[in-house]
């Protein structure tokens, strides 16, 4: 019982900081680049000008909300051609591509 | 006497110089290295690169078109980039950065223009084939794209945002646009069969696909599988398919189908559908070999390694091969004996012998993705 409380807390304690809940390792983190350029790429550009998707560059992320950039990515624009990735990656690696977006902006 | 020696020594060594320097074209091919803004110039005969051209921008989603004598290559990148290739000396002749973002292009039936969709500024520009020179710009108010040419210097294209075709007939000195609206919701790429009758836009946000028969006195557009999709769960499309001129395989149509795990098989002259084939996952490209026996057919991430070969006869799954991490794209050679294949996440361009099955071959391409063979130079729609 004290160990389903404590579990129980963990998670609560893992849910609520989701961005830091899961470290990414340094491959993940070579894996994620990977995909934002090549995989991501294939809608919002290589360079992340745009394409069928709308441009992701840092003047286009400047002020975003990183919570919104997240809910975008895990559960896509319903009604456009961004897909929900929630199927496909953790909410610590939608943190983690967020953060990336989000590194080159003035906040 | 010394004149007919000095003429005799003339022609012996210019007879193996020249025989040194002549190349036909017939057998090469340009391969599209997405990340490095380079071409990979390869012979098929040979099955091994020839040269390398870079510094040609933002490859991701470039395509390519041959001139009708098969020695330039236009290429279209996504950052607005037009640049002519040169494929015997292995040189770019010509550049022009033509908008902020485009999507591919077409060249005329007789050679002469070149066409450019443009997501941003929305439209087609055209180009003199030979200069670069800008003759035209067909404007759109949103993100053109499934842009093809058709018989007569004709051009159709249609408008991801406004839900139109237009039909840009270039046979006299001005442009004459023909508007067809309601192609449907979201159109996202098109296909001229290689008869040059039929245009089938794919549509995004709506059931079933649109077709216009470019023979009609006056073009119309006709709803095609119109209620495919319909009760059936959508399922997420992480890679946008691709429809090609090489869709006809006899007298049907194979189309990659949107949201589902399928692909449509039509007739080509009826339109109707004649059978759907359950398929690994959301198909990119689905190519009929030339002589249209099999289909090959690729799939979106992240179930991207795998390509099936379908019989067209039966719709059945005849073969499954795993290339590799993402395949992105496949070409056939001009009588479909052998099909390369795109890896782009091996770096590598897998060449399999379409009879076995087997791979027979392997190229180092960075990055690959396109891969356009010059007989392509030759056939509408491409
Ligand atoms: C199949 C095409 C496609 C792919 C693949 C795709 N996107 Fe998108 N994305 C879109 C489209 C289209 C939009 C714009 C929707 C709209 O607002 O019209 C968009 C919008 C977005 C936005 C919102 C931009 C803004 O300014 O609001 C973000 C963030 C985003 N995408 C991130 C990603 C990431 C990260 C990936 C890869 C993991 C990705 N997308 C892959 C099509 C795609």
């Amino acid at each position: 019982m004290p160990e389903r409380l404590a579990m129980t807390a963990l998670i609560a304690a893992l849910l609520a900081l989701p961005g830091a809940a899961e470290t990414i390792s340094p491959e993940k983190a070579d894996e994620l680049r990977h995909l934002l350029y090549q995989d991501c790429g294939s809608c919002h550009g290589l360079t992340r000008k745009g394409g069928l998707g709308s441009p992701l560059t840092p003047e286009a992320m400047e002020g975003r909300d990183r919570d919104g950039l997240v809910e975008i990515i895990l559960d896509g624009l319903p009604g456009t051609a961004m897909p929900p990735w929630r199927p496909l990656m953790s909410e610590a690696e939608a943190y983690w591509i967020a953060d990336y977006l989000l590194k080159d902006t003035v906040q | 006497m010394t004149r007919l020696a000095a003429l005799l020594m003339c022609s012996v060594l210019a007879a193996p110089a020249l025989a040194q320097e002549l190349r036909a074209t017939g057998d090469l091919g340009v391969i599209v290295e997405r990340a490095t803004g380079s071409v990979l110039i390869v012979d098929q005969s040979e099955r091994a690169a020839i040269g390398r051209v870079e510094g040609l921008g933002d490859l991701s989603h470039a395509s390519l078109v041959f001139s009708p004598d098969e020695r330039f290559a236009y290429l279209f990148g996504r950052d607005g980039g037009l640049s002519k290739i040169d494929i015997l000396t292995q040189q770019v002749v010509g550049r022009v950065i033509q908008s902020g973002n485009s999507i591919g292009g077409a060249i005329s039936d007789d050679g002469k223009l070149i066409a450019v969709a443009n997501y941003e500024p929305g439209g087609v520009k055209i180009f003199d084939a030979d200069t670069l020179e800008e003759l035209a710009h067909i404007e759109a108010d949103g993100k053109a794209l499934g842009l093809e040419d058709a018989a007569g210097r004709k051009f159709v294209f249609s408008v991801w945002d406004t839900n139109e075709t237009k039909i840009v007939d270039f046979s006299g000195a001005e442009p004459v646009v023909t508007t067809l609206s309601d192609i449907g919701a979201n159109p996202y790429d098109a296909l001229v069969t290689d008869d040059g009758r039929t245009y089938i836009a794919g549509l995004f946000g709506e059931d079933g696909l649109s077709a216009i028969d470019l023979w009609a006195e006056v073009p119309e557009v006709k709803r095609i599988l119109p209620h495919y999709g319909r009760g059936q769960e959508e399922m997420p499309v992480y890679k946008m398919p691709h429809l090609e001129g090489w869709a006809k395989a006899g007298d049907q149509i194979v189309l990659p189908a949107v949201h589902h795990h399928e692909v449509l098989w039509v007739d080509a002259r009826t339109l109707e559908e004649t059978g759907r084939t359950a398929v690994h996952s959301q198909p990119v490209f689905a190519m009929a070999r030339p002589g249209g026996r099999h289909v090959w057919v690729n799939f979106a991430h992240p179930e991207n390694d795998t390509i099936q070969v379908i019989d067209t006869m039966t719709h059945e799954v005849i073969g499954e091969m795993v290339p590799g991490p993402a395949v992105l794209h496949m070409e056939f050679t001009s009588r479909g004996t052998e099909a390369w294949v795109s890896v782009r996440d091996e770096n590598k361009v897998v060449i399999y012998d379409t009879t076995t099955l087997e791979p027979i071959g392997e190229i180092e391409v960075q990055s690959p993705s396109g891969i356009f063979f010059t007989a392509r130079a030759h056939r509408l729609g491409l």
